[in-house]
């Protein structure tokens, strides 16, 4: 077996442990709630003029159905069953449609929402922040603070204040939804054109939140690589001074890698409340009207969603990190060692 | 000490930073002394614009929006402080042991850690908070505190660490010391700035979390918090009404909070490693 597969089990061995734990939380966490979501769901099935023990017999079935007659080991057996078989749950509030349904509709909008903006994010970021760490001076000393206050706002209101600026004042773009609520989603000009303007604030929001946090590690990060021997000695050479950032920027951006996939559990949540502020059609707007409902299979439906992208993303990031550098590849074998 | 506490005040961004939270922490402490009301009384119309009688204008419940505002900086910092106490305590007594016992403890440790990093404690704080009777800010700070402890745990494990094959470490250990008192005298006063550093970070990084929970509608209940106040404001549409008093302010101040503790954390990240200073 090459390094690199063993290398890439160990990863994956690992972050199955993690999805399992995160699975058990995710299950049981929720369990917790007080108010019992089958009464309001009962309540809102029959009239103010059923008779009780139609209700009561509705109550019965409905704890049959979602299995909460059992004990929570055997739940959580089902309940990883039932994943395994593809199947998430009935939602309580969207009753009987199934959770699956319901955040499949959602997901594809969060993902075209948050990839190109953190990848964009990542990219200009570190650009920005290796230039700021390189010319010193002025530029540093605009772009640091800047990137250190927007980094200070929590990301969901730093969309308020761009839908603000852009949406009342400027009155550029819609304020809200992830399309006009006279349409219906399908691929003709006239809805891509309006959900790209619904797309933009949002988009920009998830996007210039992501430049700030990347340009402040990668502005550390360039100034000790700027201190580094070859450094010094292409500057001696009298290497262009484009060229030198060219190579600081790819020495220091491998930790970069490392740094955004740990911070991406809390990119994400960001992202997934900005969704809220612009009724964006995402899986943070689905949450939060779950939250709302105490409808807790859907509530699990998007936090597993949002627990998978994690780990799926890191898994991802390990992979490509290992790719690019073989040096990592040997040393994190030791150390898992 | 004194050495450290002028290097300190040499550097700009710790004086700015200092200055503003100083201004901050009276606003929200000393403000409400010279109010008459609570923060939750309502004394004109819903949405009213900044006049000479409210400043900042009122809110959907037609409150004053600048006494309240004091009330709820007051609030925030109380969380933020709370929470980064709990995440400081935990994550340094963690990161300590696993640093310097090495071994076993330390795998277990450290794996602990890098599942708490990788599982977003905003999922896990979303599925308690639900699950809770009541919200207390205390119930809540402690939360946030007890999902955000990996960070500084990694830290202070790495900085542990490097110090633990130090010679006054060594002779503290053969000299029969225990582990509390090699820990206590021999460690953590070498890592006390960066323990404080961290703390810093921790206090914004609550601020932050209390104000993005309350967004969702699982904030603390029955008092006023900045992030209930931006959750006020988004439900009863302060945005399409124009009234961007009711949101504009509390922004202002979880910013101004979070970047101040930052910009200190980066001043004293200048005068501690002076590789970054020039």
């Amino acid at each position: 077996m090459s390094y690199f597969t063993k290398y890439v089990l160990q990863k994956l061995k690992w972050y199955i442990i993690v999805f399992f734990v995160a699975l058990f939380l995710n299950f049981y966490l929720p369990r917790l709630i007080p108010g019992n979501p089958i009464s309001g769901l009962v309540a809102q099935l029959t009239g103010p003029g059923t008779d009780v023990s139609q209700a009561n017999q509705m109550h019965q079935t409905f704890v049959k159905e979602f299995g909460l007659d059992k004990s929570i080991p055997v739940q959580f057996f089902n309940y990883v069953k039932m994943l395994f078989q593809g199947s998430m749950g009935t939602s309580f509030s969207f009753y009987p449609r199934s959770v699956n349904s319901i955040v499949a509709e959602a997901l594809p909008w969060t993902l075209i929402l948050q990839v190109p903006a953190f990848t964009i994010g990542w990219i200009l970021g570190n650009t920005l922040g290796a230039i700021s760490a390189y010319k010193k001076g002025v530029v540093d000393h605009i772009i640091f603070p800047f990137s250190l206050y927007i980094n200070a706002i929590p990301r969901y209101a730093f969309g308020m204040l761009l839908m603000w600026i852009f949406g009342i004042i400027l009155g550029w773009f819609p304020l809200a939804g992830g399309y006009s609520s006279s349409m219906y989603p399908n691929l003709s000009w006239t809805f891509i054109s309006n959900a790209a303007s619904h797309y933009i604030l949002p988009f920009l929001s998830v996007m210039l939140v992501t430049v700030g946090g990347q340009a402040i590690g990668m502005r550390e990060m360039s100034i000790y690589e700027l201190d580094s021997d070859y450094v010094l000695y292409s500057r001696s050479l009298g290497i262009k001074d484009s060229k030198i950032v060219q190579f600081v920027f790819k020495n220091a951006s491998l930790p970069q890698i490392t740094a955004f996939g740990s911070s991406l559990p809390i990119l994400i949540t960001g992202a997934v409340v900005t969704e809220v502020v612009f009724s964006y059609p995402g899986i943070g707007s689905l949450l939060f009207d779950a939250i709302r409902q105490s409808d807790y299979a859907l509530i699990q439906g998007c936090t597993l969603v949002i627990i998978l992208s994690v780990v799926f993303a890191n898994f991802t990031l390990d992979i490509l990190y290992g790719f690019i550098d073989p040096r990592v590849r040997t040393a994190q074998m030791e150390e898992v060692e | 000490m004194l050495e450290i506490l002028k290097n300190l005040f040499n550097s700009y961004k710790v004086v700015v930073g200092a200055l503003i939270l100083t201004a901050v922490i009276l606003f929200g402490f000393v403000g409400p002394l010279f109010s008459d009301m609570s923060p939750t009384e309502m004394v004109g119309l819903l949405y009213q614009e900044p006049s000479e009688e409210y400043i900042l204008g009122t809110d959907n419940f037609g409150r004053d929006i600048f006494n309240e505002l004091m009330f709820a900086t007051r609030t925030s910092l109380i969380v933020g402080v709370l929470a980064g106490l709990v995440a400081t305590l935990i994550g340094t007594t963690l990161g300590l042991f696993a640093g310097y016992l090495g071994g076993v403890v330390d795998s277990v440790i450290n794996s602990l850690t890098n599942l708490f990093l990788t599982v977003p404690p905003f999922v896990i704080l979303i599925l308690v908070s639900i699950s809770l009777e009541t919200r207390s800010i205390y119930l809540l700070a402690f939360l946030i505190g007890f999902t955000s402890w990996p960070w500084v745990t990694r830290s202070v494990r790495s900085q542990t660490m490097s110090l633990r094959n130090r010679k006054h470490v060594d002779i503290a250990r053969i000299s029969g010391f225990n582990i509390f008192e090699i820990l206590g005298r021999e460690i953590l006063p070498y890592i006390m700035s960066y323990v404080f550093m961290t703390f810093s970070i921790q206090v914004a990084f609550g601020i932050i979390q209390e104000a993005t929970l309350s967004m969702l509608g699982l904030g603390p209940f029955n008092v006023v918090t900045l992030g209930k106040m931006l959750q006020w404001a988004t439900m009863y549409e302060a945005m399409s009404a124009g009234a961007w008093w009711a949101f504009v302010p509390p922004i202002f101040l979880v910013s101004l909070i979070s970047f101040s503790l930052k910009y200190i954390n980066s001043g004293m990240d200048e005068v501690f490693n002076p590789k970054l200073r020039k």
